[in-house]
């Protein structure tokens, strides 16, 4: 389904993914795991077309992703980090840019929006203007409004950051049953029991490198658990600078 | 291209801009009443009494009929708003800049000043005391004093009972001097003056006179001002031009905002999102300036809604040569924003330099006060702005009621200057990370 090959980018002198190479077969969801600065997010914007790599190419389907690359962009929906939510438009205002976005007509719209809303469950909230909402439902539509277009690969950069327990648990749910629709999912996270919950494969990376590429059960069997295994190839190393 | 993603982002950036209803609110309404200020402070339509005229005191010291005569003369000229006051408070009112100026007439300027008609001696002194930031005012006020000064004295002195004092108390002096041809010709002319002044009296007291005034000197000849408006008739409506103005200002205001937006999405997950999307950035950049288009045109109709309605400000001229150069300032506008999004780094920078400049461009443009009241160089300077053009079409339409010809080439230099917006903002659009 998708296949990362050799992929590097520089921001000046310093490296942000330096030569890494993975693939993602249709239906699974594979967790990608790494401290801060590991170069997670860089990755996700070069999968998707934001971001052009200095070398190294992506390619989804057997088809080379580019920045023209429209029609493989309809395959793909991004769940942003930062919100990508206009706060002072309804729910339904927001689905409706960012459906037409890509080229959606009314009625499919309408049809699509009902049942992205209804997964996150903010059927009810439909005409609500999004600034009215709490962080979990933000970041429930947040999810909605990268799947109106039908997409095959569903890329979630940290989905869940910043929200309570219950609103982590719903969205949970909802990748769930995206899982279980046969979606693609590539998944960013901090959060070691979300990965070991949810993915079927984790790629842990750092300093722009991917350090291990392993299914769940496999890294839980080798190092108890998936936190043991993270912290063991990552280093306890504060990233900001600071002694740990 | 995209139409559905053109079309949605066009809606989406239209129910931005009504979300915030204040804003609408301020942007709409700050406008026309701003205009509606500036406009009443140039003349209004005609219709406001007060509206433009010259605040004087006078002081009437001499309270004689001469000085009374002249006191009512100013009182009654189109021109001036005359109070009555005496020396101290007009003072006080010039040097707090309630009026523009005063005129003090003395003690015996009556008699004085018929007196020295005919020998030109003992002259007395009129004082004007005027206020130094009003200088313009001060000198109207100077030139009609002179006019009915002449027009009062020489009344008085051909028909008034002190003119007869005069005139006789003259002529028996020059019997008791010696002879000389100076003499000979100022006996001649005083006896000339009695016979006007008899004459004048005998037919004030004939049947039918009435409140008929005597005789006195006055202006030879009269001046018929016309104002060279639309049409014959049509007053100058001083609101037209106020209108042109902010509408104007407004709307590259809201031209900034729309640039700010641009700035704001960049720096949030939208832009992720629409990045990652199927879109073009030709699209993406039509879809923009296409918006803050739409916006500046529901901006422009509303203020000029308000000015039709409320203060009566007529299309007199060409309605093409209007709503071009409307629809070419709000391309302009569109230009303008995206070009700012594509300079600016951070939203409030870009905000402040952005208004200074829109400011800056407006006063030049002659938006606050028409061109014509700015030096030479700095007429000539201005025609290099987009917004005179802009406020010059607009005028020329309404108020002047110029043909489209007059319209042509503003509306050139407008979409001209949106083309080099437009080449910049292509030029430095940041569309790849």
């Amino acid at each position: 389904m998708l296949r990362v090959e050799n992929l590097s980018k520089r921001y000046g002198d310093r490296p942000a993914v330096n030569a890494i190479s993975f693939a993602v077969a249709a239906g699974e969801t594979v967790g990608l795991l790494g401290p801060n600065g590991a170069g997670k997010t860089t990755t996700i914007a070069m999968i998707c077309g934001i971001t052009r790599p200095d070398s190294g190419q992506v390619s989804l389907g057997g088809e080379r992703v580019t920045q023209d690359a429209n029609e493989l962009k309809r395959r793909v929906g991004l769940v942003p980090q930062d919100l990508a939510l206009y706060d002072e438009l309804s729910a339904w205002s927001n689905l409706q840019l960012f459906g037409g976005l890509y080229g959606l007509g009314a009625a499919q719209l309408q049809q699509r929006a009902d049942a992205a809303l209804a997964l996150v469950g903010l059927g009810g909230r439909r005409t609500e203007r999004v600034k009215t909402f709490s962080g979990g439902m933000k970041r429930r539509l947040n999810i909605a409004a990268a799947l109106l277009h039908d997409p095959d690969l569903i890329l979630l950069d940290e989905p869940t950051v910043g929200i309570d327990p219950q609103s982590r648990n719903a969205i949970f749910d909802n990748l769930a049953e995206l899982k279980r629709r046969g979606k693609t999912l590539l998944y960013t996270t901090h959060y070691m029991e979300e990965a070991e919950r949810l993915c079927d494969r984790v790629l842990i990376m750092d300093h722009g490198r991917i350090l291990a590429d392993d299914t769940v059960a496999h890294f839980i069997k080798e190092h108890d658990n998936l936190e043991a295994a993270f912290m063991r190839l990552t280093g306890r190393a504060l990233r900001d600078g600071a002694e740990a | 291209m995209n139409t559905t993603a053109i079309v949605a982002l066009v809606r989406t950036d239209i129910r931005l801009y009504f979300s915030d209803r204040r804003a609408v609110i301020v942007g709409v309404l700050v406008p026309i009443l701003i205009a509606a200020f500036f406009g009443y402070i140039f003349g209004g339509n005609g219709a406001s009494g007060d509206a433009g005229k010259i605040p004087i005191a006078v002081v009437d010291e001499d309270q004689s009929s001469v000085s009374r005569a002249i006191a009512a003369d100013l009182a009654t000229d189109k021109l001036l708003q005359v109070s009555a006051l005496d020396r101290a408070t007009a003072r006080a009112a010039v040097r707090a800049g309630k009026q523009n100026a005063a005129a003090v007439i003395p003690k015996g300027f009556g008699e004085r000043t018929t007196r020295a008609l005919f020998t030109g001696q003992d002259k007395p002194r009129v004082e004007l005391l005027v206020d130094p930031s009003q200088t313009s005012g001060a000198r109207v006020v100077e030139g009609l004093l002179a006019q009915y000064s002449m027009q009062e004295i020489s009344r008085a002195a051909f028909t008034g009972a002190s003119g007869r004092k005069f005139i006789d108390e003259s002529l028996t002096n020059l019997e008791n001097q010696q002879s000389t041809a100076s003499n000979a010709d100022l006996e001649d002319l005083l006896r000339a003056a009695r016979k006007l002044n008899q004459q004048a009296n005998a037919t004030a007291g004939a049947p039918g006179a009435g409140r008929r005034r005597g005789f006195g000197l006055s202006i030879p000849y009269t001046v018929a001002s016309t104002e060279v408006t639309a049409r014959e008739r049509t007053p100058y409506n001083g609101y037209a031009h106020a209108f042109a103005g902010m509408t104007v200002q407004f709307i590259l205001f809201a031209g900034i905002d729309a640039g700010v937006l641009l700035l704001l999405t960049r720096q949030r997950g939208i832009w992720q999102r629409l990045r990652s999307a199927p879109l073009r950035r030709s699209d993406f950049m039509l879809a923009r300036a296409l918006a803050t288009t739409l916006i500046s045109l529901f901006q422009f109709t509303l203020i000029y809604l308000a000015a039709a309605l409320v203060f009566t400000v007529r299309v007199e001229g060409s309605w093409p040569g209007f709503l071009g150069v409307g629809i070419a300032f709000c391309m302009l506008n569109a230009a303008f924003g995206l070009m700012l999004a594509t300079l600016g780094r951070s939203a409030p920078t870009t905000r402040g330099f952005a208004s200074m400049a829109t400011l800056l461009l407006v006063m030049i443009g002659g938006a606050w006060v028409p061109a014509f009241v700015f030096p030479r160089w700095l007429q000539s300077a201005s025609l290099y702005v987009p917004t005179r053009w802009a406020v010059d079409g607009l005028d020329g339409a309404t108020w002047r009621g110029l043909p489209f010809d007059a319209a042509v080439a503003p509306i050139i230099v407008l979409i001209g200057s949106a083309a080099v917006c437009l080449a910049i903002a292509i030029w430095r659009f940041r569309w790849e990370e």
